[in-house]
């Protein structure tokens, strides 16, 4: 049982070490804010999310695993309201109200 | 063998990083990167059991100092062109990179050289730990056995406040400090600023309350919630307050007093200033804790506000939409 779960936990974090590897790659390749906030939000996300996942198994308690569960919303969160006003700054900066 | 690769390459990134700080040409890029040294450097101390200072250091040194350096870079942007052209000759800059060079060696030297075991009051402070009543010997040192240091850093975060405000102009002396900010009500900024003060609260009030026992203490709980309310300043659901204002005034003095008053009923019932009465240490220090939380958050906030910039009548309330 063990085993799998550990085999689980690899497999859920170099996905999700994959997806923050696409989304660097992605922030210095792509050409504008635009596109570099869409690789780098939506990699982040998946990203943590995967490597959340597969921490959850490794956890000792219901408690540290809920711990962990929050700590990826924040960060959700965050991304999501922060990538949002970045970009409306990048939209006026160019000249569109 | 892992864990020493990790570390590895998080050492060459700080020193890059470093460097990178110190020899860029743009200053808002200079502070981009001296933010990541410090969340990184908060990683270096989670690496070396260190969780208090780690916890300290990504909230202060990477979060709020950070921010503080953002606010100075905008203020300066328009005049920083203008630096350049009377920077000084490549002399000086040799001799400062110099003098930069010694010490860092002086310091590479003092560690590298450092008696094994190298000195340390761990032992003492674990062995008088219980006497204290808290758990948490970080917690122990800033509050029992060194407290005085903590205090006097207290009165010096006041007193940095005080310098800051005395560089307001006359006319809005007693006002408020920053801009009003107007964000769009239904925006982004405004969602943020009313779904996370509940959580961040909560988070802060948690990290100050395990701060006896665990990893977490008054500053960065202060951190927190100086943060959740510059978020609703910010995104204009509040504004910043007036500072004149009697009650913020002794919020700000209540912690440093309360510390000084405990200090002094130290001398007839210990024997001495800042001493705890046999027994009493926990609720002398929960006591000290409860008062300088909020002057912590009120400092830290009122520092990332700045000097009151609004005469103390400028702010009328806006009209409902």
């Amino acid at each position: 049982m063990t085993m799998w779960l550990d085999a689980f936990s690899i497999v859920a974090i170099v996905a999700g070490a994959f997806f923050f590897l696409a989304g660097t790659v992605g922030l210095l390749r792509f050409p504008d804010a635009y596109t570099r906030l869409h690789a780098l939000t939506k990699a982040d996300n998946l990203g943590l999310a995967l490597v959340v996942i597969g921490l959850l198994p490794q956890m000792d308690g219901l408690l540290a695993a809920a711990k962990l569960v929050l700590v990826w919303l924040l960060v959700l969160l965050s991304g999501a309201v922060v990538s949002q006003l970045i970009a409306r700054a990048a939209r006026r900066q160019d000249g569109n109200p | 063998m892992m864990t020493t690769l990790v570390s590895g390459v998080v050492v060459l990134l700080l020193l890059a990083l470093a460097l990178w700080t110190v020899v860029a040409r743009d200053a808002f890029l200079a502070v981009a990167g001296f933010i990541v040294y410090g969340l990184l450097l908060s990683l270096v101390w989670v690496r070396l059991y260190g969780i208090d200072v780690a916890l300290t250091e990504a909230a202060i040194g990477g979060g709020l100092s950070g921010a503080l350096l953002l606010g100075a870079v905008g203020k300066l942007r328009r005049t920083e062109a203008l630096s350049w052209a009377e920077r000084c000759g490549l002399g000086t800059r040799a001799l400062a990179a110099a003098l930069s060079v010694a010490v860092t060696l002086a310091l590479v030297l003092g560690v590298l050289f450092l008696p094994d075991p190298a000195p340390t009051l761990a032992p003492q402070v674990m062995r008088h730990l219980p006497a204290t009543g808290v758990g948490n010997p970080i917690t122990g040192v800033l509050l029992a056995f060194r407290a005085v240091d903590t205090l006097l850093e207290a009165i010096v975060l006041v007193i940095a406040l005080i310098g800051v405000w005395s560089l307001a102009p006359d006319r809005a002396w007693g006002g408020r400090p920053g801009p009003r900010y107007d964000a769009d009500p239904d925006g982004m900024l405004a969602y943020l600023a009313r779904l996370l003060p509940p959580i961040g609260i909560v988070i802060g009030i948690y990290l100050f309350w395990a701060g006896a026992d665990h990893p977490g203490g008054k500053f960065q709980a202060a951190t927190i919630l100086a943060a959740m309310w510059l978020l609703v300043q910010m995104a204009g659901l509040g504004d910043a307050p007036r500072t004149d204002n009697r009650a913020l005034r002794a919020g700000i003095a209540l912690g440093p007093l309360v510390f000084v008053a405990v200090g002094v009923l130290g001398l007839p019932s210990a024997g001495v200033f800042l001493g705890y009465p046999e027994g009493w240490a926990k609720p002398m220090i929960v006591v000290i804790e409860i008062a300088l939380l909020p002057t912590l958050t009120l400092v830290l906030a009122l520092l990332m506000s700045g000097a009151p910039a609004r005469s103390a009548d400028s702010s009328v309330p806006r009209a409902k939409p």
